[in-house]
Parts: C-alpha cells; structure tokens; sequence
C-alpha cells in the first residue's frame, strides 16, 4: 500500500466507514482524539495504549494485527523505551477497533503496508514520555519536591535521599494528572530497550496452546457456520435443496446468503457434513469462462499495445535510435494467501448492538461493514481483535468478505455463531495477488548502455472499485500495479512505464509485499540479462546503474560480500542476486542454488537488509527469515489457475507451500545506523525469486521469465 | 459413541462416530490448543500423539481410537514424556522460533515425538520428522536450532 496523503486518506475513509468519522492520533496532543464523539481516554492511563496496574504490571495496548509479524513486542518495546519500566512487568493486550487507534498515516485502524513500527513509533514514544512525566509529577507532589529532582528507573520513581516509589503505587495518582502537552524524548543514543534484541513476549501462551486466535473463541451457546460458496466467481444460487442436510444430527439451520448457502450446525463437523450434503444449482453467469490459460495469452497480447503512462521517457524517440534492442515477456500467476489458520469470524447480536471477534487487519473497515450488514450503527458494534494465524493481506480486504458474510448468517439464526472457512474455501474463494504479464523493451547503444527502457504490465487493478481508487488511481494507473518499476532505483535513460488494467472477473487483494511481488522478479532479472549481455558481473553492472543511489548499493555490497560474492562455490551449485527498495527498506540477497533432477534446492539465502531504525533486532531477523520463506513458496510452487471458471487448486497438496526439508539457510546482516524505523515485515518478500532465477541462469544459462520456476523445464 | 482417554483423563463421545478427533477435542472438550489447518493431513496444526505415536486429528475418527491414550498440547507437559515436552518448549521460547504461531502447537507435538524416539536427531532426521507440518511464517529454521538445543539440553540432563 502507498503511502498518501492523511488528508485525503481521511476523506475516503469517511466514506468508507458510512458516515462514521475516524479519529487519529495527534502528535504531542495528550491523547486527545481529533473527533469529539470519540471515546474518553479510560481511567489509571495517560491514554489509550498504557494501563499501569496497581501490582506494576505495565500492559501496553496493540492497535496493530499481531499475525505473526512480532508487534506485541515490538510495539511495547518502543513505548517502554520512554517509560523506563521494568521490561519482565510488560504484557500485551490487542486493542479492539477503535478512533484512538487509527494508524497516523493512514487514518484508520489498519495493519499494512509494513507501517506497523514505523507509524506508531514516535507516538508510542510519546506516550512512554507522557506515562513517565506523569509518574514523575505524582512521587514530586507526594514528596512536595520539584520535577526536577524525582527520576525514573526500572519501573520506580527515585527522589531525594534516594526514596522510592513503584509505578504501581503511582499510578493511580498520576492517572489524575494532566497529560503533558509537550514531552522531551530521549536521544536514540542513549537507548536501552529499543534497538536490543528480545524475545517476543506472546511465545509461551502459543507453544502451550493457550493464546487465543479468533478460530477458538468459545461462547455460550455458539454454533458454527460453514457456507457452500459459489463454484465460479459472481455465480447466484438457483434454488437449493436441504433434505439430505435435515437429518445431519447437530444441524440446526440452513440459510441462504448473498455468497451461498450456509449451514449452521452445534459443532463444526455437522456443519461441514451438511455443508457437503446440499444440494445447489446454481446461476453461474460469465464467470464459468475464465481460464487463466487464455488470460496469458491476452496479457501477452494486450502488453504489446499502448497503455495508461506511468513514467514517460524524457525522449520518446530513444528507442528508435538505439543500436541494439532485447525483447522480453514475463508472467506470474494469480496467488493465494493461504496463513495457517482458515478465516473465520464469530458474531454475537444482541438487543443493543453486537459483538465481533476476528482477527482483522481492517478492524475500523470491518466494523463499519458489520454495523452496515446487520443494520446497526458502527459504534453498536463490538469488534475484538484476536489473534491471526497469519494474514499477509487476506486479512486487509476492502470487502469484508468473510465478515459481512458471517454477520449475514448471525442476523438470520439469531444464535451466536462462527464461520469457519475450510481450508478448500480459502484457496479457492479468491482476493488473490492478481497475475500480471509483463513486456520490456531495452535500448542499448552501440556501447552496450541501455539507451531507452519501454516496460509494459498488464494485469487488474488491486484498488478499483473499493474506496482506495479515488485516493491512489491517478491518470489510470494504480501504483499497486507499476511500484518497484516506475520507481526504479536504477539510472535507466528514457524509461517508459504504461500499465493496462483489465478487470477477468477473478477477485484480487494485495498479497505480502503487494506491487513488488511481481515487479521485483521482472527488474532484477531483466538486469542480470543486461548484466550478462554485457558480460559483466551481475554485482558490478548493478553498482554502475546506482551511482545516485549509494543507500542501494551499499546493502546489495554488503550481501554480496558475506555471501563471499566472487569465490568459487561448491560442485553443482551456483550464485544470483537481487536487491529491491520497498516499504521504505531495502533488501539485497544473494542465494545459492542446486538442482536435482528438475527440483530446484535452495541452499542459502545471505540477505543484507537496511530497514531504518532496528527496534527488535532478533524480530527482524525472524521477518526476513519469513519473507524469504514466503517469497520461495511462490517463486518455486504457487500458481492459482482456474479452467472454465473453477479454480483447479484447493489445498496443501495441490497449492504447494514451503516445507522444513525446503528451507534454506538464511542468513542476515542488518545495515546500522538509521534515525526512523521503515518497513520490516515486506522488503524481504520481493528479491528472493529474482535472487533464485538469477542463480538458476547463472548454473543452466536457462532463462524462465515465468513463474513459478519450479514448474520450468531445467532437466 | 467411542470410549478414550485424552490427557489422563476417560471420554465418553457420543456424537457421531465419524467426528475426526480434532473436532472432538476442540468442539466437545474445548481443548483449542489443537488446530485446523487443512483437513486433510497436509499441514500437521492437528498434530496429537495417540498411544505416544505423532496423529494427524483432523483425519483420525473417534471410531479409530477406541481406548485409546490420547494427549495434546494442553498436556503433554504432565505426561511421561514430559521431560522432553518441557525441554522443547524451553527451547522453543530461547530459540524464540515463534511467529503467528498457528501451527506451533503441531511443531512441538512432532518435536517431542521426534525426540522421544531419537536423543541426537541428524538435519535429515529433522527433516523427515518435521516436513509435515507446515509454517507459513517460515519459522522452520528456528524449529531446526531449538530441536537441536532440546536435544543438547536432554542429554545433560
């Protein structure tokens, strides 16, 4: 997701969210929201993210998704660092939607766009600050001392002669203190929590069993829905027949949705079983002819035509004087997300109002589409936010699909229920990172320089037709679609960008690293061939194109020399690089690669990563570890397709992901210094399948241009 | 209706014989710790151990483990292989392998089994025990570190 404007982002949202007005947090505002409606700060907390409890525990409030991507810690960490607590008293709680909890860019409550530390940075800091100040301000008053002569350390107040109060004694106190309007933060230098490597505070409850995702929350009398979803993208139920579903012990209803048919049943089994028993005919309207076998061909074929212009050349007619051209078409496949844990969302309604639990990176969106689906006000509806067994975007969806749908079957039971999606329901339901074709032209000069740079992408748009449009589409180019070329880091003369948006009627959202998932693979690879074309070293040729860009080229140095870049690697192996600017952080790997037989291995993948400000070094690691992982399911294996509208994948065994004995060494090295943190959870998704084709080239000196590569022809 | 036993404790399951254990154990007994991923013995979130032996629940039917010793997360600390149990999670917090965490629960199921049946498990043991049970977070080199510290932590003790 792009970064915008927070005026024009709260304009949209507005409008988003019908009507209701989102708050954001004001920098040194006291915890004030922006918003008269919006809720009082709660008692015993200098605002909405501290509660400081009379035994000391210090539990931080996480606005963000925790889906794995460490905020439970890290978001404490930062807080902490101004607090000057005692780190063993920290716990977590998630925040439920709320105003107060709008991310201060975007203006809403959202997890994305790897902004989660980077946004809440300084204001969390803040909040450490005003918590601290206040503390401060109550041993002061007790003792009938100034301000200046109390401190704060590990979680107590020391005054003169040495006397001492814990935060706990404190805080009741200082809860009744102004929040200080202005606060001094702490110079970086002088850090103690931020910046240290720590182990995440949420381990124990998951390796026990214990924590809570939104698949396990328990309700009185709470039923489980699972829903016969269409066979092919925007098909209506005809008429369905539920005889066979009746005599299902447990089964208690059987309603029809706007997406289905949904059964209700006492237990998830009988739900599935009945689910499996019905009946349906269905309308299936013109999704039953999409075949993603033909789409290629038209994106192919649409590619050689001109587009909407996302970047234009300084002088169009370089290409034409060019000594030497090179031609080359990419295409990458439709994805699912695809986290561990099936979607799910559980629905209680009552008399004034409801009550959601779900693990939602849009809780403002999915509230507001909640109030809308069941008839009630936002502020009528409850949304807790639970844990994710991952997301990677599925959980980001402008639609609110598997919410409204789940408000859909609790408004006609009337009984609390959960839907639960089976896993077959989750690749097959759609909001896939879109496929795209890509066509490049490359001008070189009787040198061999590029001269002239022509890129065209086809593929659908991941904002049209939600309220992001309006706010991100500018001349008909939606930047989801063309960052990561548009924006090259490279010094490329004449570049022309222009992007087709075609809309095959296959649902579309963004997938972990959005843009750059695709547009990474079709620079890094198309630079190497330059490389090779001028019979240069893929690291050389790229540090002479980023002469401009010495933030760049310093991390792809720094990967290319731990990853010993230049020294012979082992028998049957060979080395390829790529290195990617996104989310404001930049990535640079280098992997090593085998084959064996037509079965890629990736042994090693030596990253360098200079992601701003570390807050957690050893949650950076565990990301890049992950994005890497991520990244290699898909550059090796994923790949949705769809015949005569059906999609042809459904689970595990067909839609292959990443397993142990799959895993490459990953090793990472973090460049230091930074004022701000920038992205973590993104930049370390889009190198890896350039990084691995590059070094496929380099051992077979075969080209593929497609993915996935495992589906190449290398043997 | 099947007669078992899931933590120490006897179960009387009267709904249908054919209920997979996983939702036996999550809808009846309110055991979550047991996850569903994908129904089908492809990602190992179900992972039990059944008579100490690593089960897939989510394919397993109450029908089949009639008498059966059934434990799960909840409590595999309190059994006889509760040494390893510990030692795994121990490692795991160290190791700090954790991310969403979705499928740990499963990781340490097999873990444990891994290392209850071999103390100096090779990468290819790890491999072999380990490639059922899928992590989307790709926390796997992290489970390989901390099963190779469990096992080390093991055989001090």
């Amino acid at each position: 997701m792009k970064a915008i404007s927070r005026r024009r982002f709260l304009q949209s949202s507005a409008a988003l969210a019908g009507g209701l007005v989102i708050s954001f947090w004001l920098p040194g505002g006291g915890g004030r929201n922006a918003f008269a409606q919006a809720a009082p700060a709660p008692k015993v907390s200098p605002n909405a993210f501290l509660r400081i409890g009379k035994d000391g525990s210090i539990t931080v409030m996480v606005k963000h998704l925790e889906f794995g991507q460490g905020v439970n810690t890290s978001l404490p960490m930062i807080l902490c660092e101004e607090l000057e607590c005692d780190w063993s008293k920290v716990r977590y709680e998630l925040a439920p939607a709320g105003p107060e909890y709008a991310h201060t860019v975007f203006g809403m409550q959202m997890t994305g766009g790897s902004s989660s530390v980077s946004n809440s940075y300084e204001q969390l800091l803040t909040v450490g600050a005003q918590a601290r100040t206040m503390l401060m301000q109550a041993a002061a008053n007790q003792w009938k001392v100034k301000l200046a002569d109390v401190r704060a350390e590990k979680g107590f107040i020391v005054g003169p002669g040495g006397k001492k109060l814990s935060y706990g004694q404190l805080a009741e106190a200082a809860a009744k203190l102004p929040v200080p309007e202005k606060v001094a933060l702490k110079d970086p230098k002088g850090f103690t929590v931020v910046g240290k490597p720590t182990r995440r505070i949420d381990s124990l409850e998951k390796i026990e069993g214990r924590a809570m995702f939104g698949l396990d929350v328990k309700r009185k009398n709470l039923h489980t829905a699972v829903v016969a979803h269409p066979p092919v993208f925007g098909a209506q139920v005809k008429s369905f027949n539920a005889d066979k579903v009746k005599g299902i012990p447990g089964v208690t209803h059987v309603v029809e949705l706007k997406s289905g048919v949904a059964v209700v049943a006492e237990n998830f089994w009988s739900a599935k079983k009945g689910r499996d028993a019905l009946e349906i005919a269905w309308d299936l309207g013109p999704g039953a002819s999409i075949n993603t076998a033909s789409l290629k061909t038209q994106f192919l074929e649409t590619a050689k035509t001109p587009g909407k212009s996302a970047k234009k050349a300084d002088n169009a007619d370089a290409m034409k004087s060019a000594a030497k051209s090179l031609v080359a078409e990419y295409q990458v496949p439709f994805l699912a997300h695809a986290p561990m844990e099936p979607l799910n969302c559980t629905v209680e309604v009552r008399a004034d109002g409801a009550e959601l639990w779900v693990g939602s990176q849009f809780q403002g969106v999915d509230q507001a589409a909640a109030a809308k689906a069941l008839g009630l006000k936002p502020e009528q509806v409850k949304l807790n936010t639970m844990l994710a067994g991952g997301g990677f975007g599925r959980r980001a969806n402008p639609a609110s699909d598997y919410v409204t749908e789940a408000c859909e079957v609790a408004s006609k039971v009337k009984v609390p229920v959960k839907v639960v999606w089976t896993r077959e329901d989750d690749i097959r339901g759609g909001y896939y990172r879109p496929m795209y074709a890509h066509r490049v032209e490359v001008g070189l000069d009787a040198q061999g320089k590029v001269a002239a740079w022509n890129h065209t992408i086809v593929g659908p748009s991941i904002v049209a037709g939600t309220p992001f449009e309006g706010m991100m589409v500018k001349d008909g180019v939606d930047p989801t679609s063309t960052e990561g070329v548009a924006d090259t880091p490279y010094d490329i003369p004449n570049m022309n960008v222009q992007l087709h948006t075609v809309n095959p009627g296959v649902p579309v959202l963004w997938w972990r690293s959005v843009g750059h998932s695709h547009t990474a693979f079709v620079m890094e690879t198309m630079i190497d061939e330059l490389a090779a074309a001028a019979g240069q070293d893929p690291v050389a040729y790229r540090r002479t194109l980023l002469a401009k860009h010495p933030r760049v080229a310093r991390v792809l140095d720094l990967a290319a020399s731990k990853a010993g870049w230049g020294t012979p690697v082992a028998p049957g192996r060979a080395r390829g690089v790529a290195v990617h600017e996104s989310f404001g952080s930049i990535c640079a790997q280098v992997a090593e690669v085998s084959l064996n037989g037509n079965e890629i291995r990736v042994h090693k993948v030596t990253a360098a990563y200079d992601c701003g400000l570390v807050v957690n070094p050893m949650g950076v690691e565990a990301q890049l570890q992950s994005a890497i992982a991520f990244g290699l399911s898909a550059a090796l294996y994923g790949e949705i397709t769809l015949k005569d509208g059906r999609v042809e994948q459904s689970n595990f065994h067909d839609y292959r992901v990443l397993r142990m004995n799959e895993m490459p060494l990953v090793e990472v090295h973090l460049v230091p210094g930074g004022d701000k943190p920038t992205g973590v959870g993104e930049p370390g998704t889009p190198p890896v399948a350039p990084a691995v084709a590059n070094a496929l080239f380099a051992l077979t000196k075969k080209r593929v241009r497609t993915l996935p590569l495992g589906s190449a022809k290398w043997a | 209706m099947a007669k078992f036993f899931v933590n120490g404790d006897p179960v009387d399951f009267r709904a249908a014989p054919d209920t997979p254990l996983l939702w036996a154990l999550r809808d009846q007994l309110g055991l979550t710790g047991t996850k569903f991923g994908c129904g089908m013995a492809q990602c190992g979130a179900c992972t039990v151990h059944v008579d100490q032996q690593p089960t897939r629940s989510c394919i397993t039917p109450v029908s089949a483990i009639e008498g059966k010793r059934v434990v799960t997360i909840e409590g595999i600390g309190s059994t006889s292989q509760g040494a390893t149990a510990r030692a795994v999670k121990a490692a795991w917090v160290d190791k700090d392998v954790v991310q969403c965490g979705y499928c740990q629960s499963g990781q340490v199921m097999s873990a444990v089994a891994l290392l209850q049946r071999n103390k100096s498990p090779s990468d290819a043991d790890i491999d072999a025990a380990m490639s059922g049970n899928i992590c989307r977070c790709g926390t796997y080199q992290r489970v390989r570190e901390a099963i190779k510290s469990a096992a080390a932590t093991l055989k001090k003790a």
